[in-house]
């Protein structure tokens, strides 16, 4: 009890302490972001003394810009999604959707994979404790579907590169389809293909108390999300870049036209195909994303690929198989390639 | 006397709090004992939904997440305390 009362007495004195660095960081995050344009010219121009002219400086020029702004807009997103986050735990969302059979459940179970935190290891317990506690099979698939689909750090960066409307419609897309593949799986009445352990076991009723955070422990844990974050995928942002730098003016940019453009009707089908046994993080795939892009592959066959390499895996499939049986693992991969396919198709048509 | 269960099916994370437990216990020199749950089963009986999950004598104390060592001993010692 002592101890207890000597931690609360700590976090009491800090949180004004907090709201001021906050208040700091968010001036000096401001400043920067706005001069960002500034900074580069006079470090390119100034500083360096290269030449606007040459290829080589526009690509130093691109990098030095990119960087720090996208990796400005991951920390302040990371921060605000990681404190929004602590007002959602698994266990309050099964609650949510307990019983939800209609496709009203599935859109509330789609935007609660958004923003319910877990870690990947999790998905399966996260199923089947579910399904235990009377979420419908389908409702389950939306929000595991949507989940690692509609990821922070993948709309960021679409954002950053490619602008706002490409990041938009990622997230409308994403969502869509993990809406639509579980309102189908809950409509096929695909139960029976679940193990038949999975719906015998009953849950021991071990009670959990709700953890009570306060504002300061909310903003610690964001600070924490920013951490994790950040330092596990800053590389790959630089990588990313680093590649979207090197192709600044340097590889002929239709290089990949003739075989994953819009002309080529079955380019989205390909991409899909050879994205489902690809496994990566939403991270790891934005320099490919990136180069292809760059080297003329279209928009549609490029966030086709991306999804399906970041949706379907192989690995995932065989824990998948642990509490499915197989028939329902090719209904599931079946569902998701036609609906990423759909959105290739979708947003080749648009751009 | 603790009976502590890490339950996960064996990510970096549910190794990691297992290592922490005896960690803690030997520092501490607390009698208990440890038991690691992996299967899926298993897991969803215990009613965990996150991993790694933390059981002391049979009560859910954390889940989806690692603490830092000082909440961990913490912890123990008031399961130590409740148990007497």
């Amino acid at each position: 009890m002592n101890n207890l009362s000597v931690i609360e007495k700590i976090k009491g004195n800090t949180l004004s302490k907090t709201l001021i660095y906050i208040t700091l960081f968010l001036l000096f995050w401001i400043i920067i972001y706005m001069n960002l344009e500034l900074l580069t010219n006079s470090l390119v121009y100034n500083v360096l003394g290269l030449n606007p002219e040459e290829h080589l400086t526009q690509a130093i020029w691109f990098f030095i810009f990119e960087v720090p702004k996208v990796l400005l807009l991951l920390t302040l997103i990371v921060f605000g999604i990681g404190i929004i986050r602590t007002y959602f735990s698994p266990e309050r969302t099964r609650k949510l959707l307990g019983g939800k059979k209609t496709f009203a459940g599935n859109i509330l179970a789609s935007l609660l994979g958004v923003v319910t935190p877990f870690c990947s290891c999790s998905a399966i317990p996260l199923f089947l404790g579910f399904i235990e506690g009377g979420v419908p099979l389908g409702v389950t698939f939306s929000f595991l579907i949507a989940a690692p689909m509609i990821n922070e750090v993948a709309l960021i960066l679409l954002f950053g590169l490619f602008g706002w409307e490409t990041a938009l419609l990622y997230m409308t897309t994403g969502l869509l389809i993990a809406i639509l593949a579980g309102t189908i799986i809950g409509k096929l009445g695909l139960e029976k293909f679940v193990e038949d352990w999975v719906y015998k076991t009953k849950a021991a009723d071990i009670e959990q108390e709700e953890e009570k955070l306060s504002f300061n422990d909310r903003i610690q844990l964001g600070i924490t999300a920013v951490k994790e974050i950040v330092s596990k995928v800053w590389i790959y942002i630089v990588i990313g870049i680093l590649v979207g730098a090197g192709i600044h003016g340097y590889v002929p940019e239709n290089f990949m036209a003739s075989f994953m453009g819009k002309s080529a009707w079955w380019s989205v089908p390909s991409a899909v195909l050879l994205g489902i046994p690809m496994y990566s993080n939403a991270a790891g795939i934005i320099p490919i994303v990136q180069a292809l892009l760059a080297k003329g592959a279209s928009l549609g066959t490029v966030l086709a690929f991306m999804m399906a390499v970041i949706g379907l895996s192989l690995p995932e499939m065989i824990i998948l198989k642990k509490v499915l049986k197989i028939q329902m693992i090719f209904i599931f991969i079946g569902i998701m390639a036609i609906g990423i396919t759909v959105v290739g198709y979708l947003f080749n048509l648009l751009y | 006397m603790l009976k502590i269960k890490v339950l996960g099916p064996g990510c970096k994370n549910c190794v990691d709090l297992e290592h922490l437990c005896s960690e803690v216990i030997a520092e501490n020199g607390i009698e208990a004992s440890i038991e690691k749950i992996t299967d899926y089963k298993e897991i969803m009986e215990h009613g965990i939904l996150r991993t790694p999950g933390l059981i002391i004598n049979d009560k859910i104390i954390s889940s989806g997440k690692i603490p830092v060592k000082a909440t961990l001993t913490h912890w123990f010692m008031n399961a130590l305390a409740e148990a007497e």
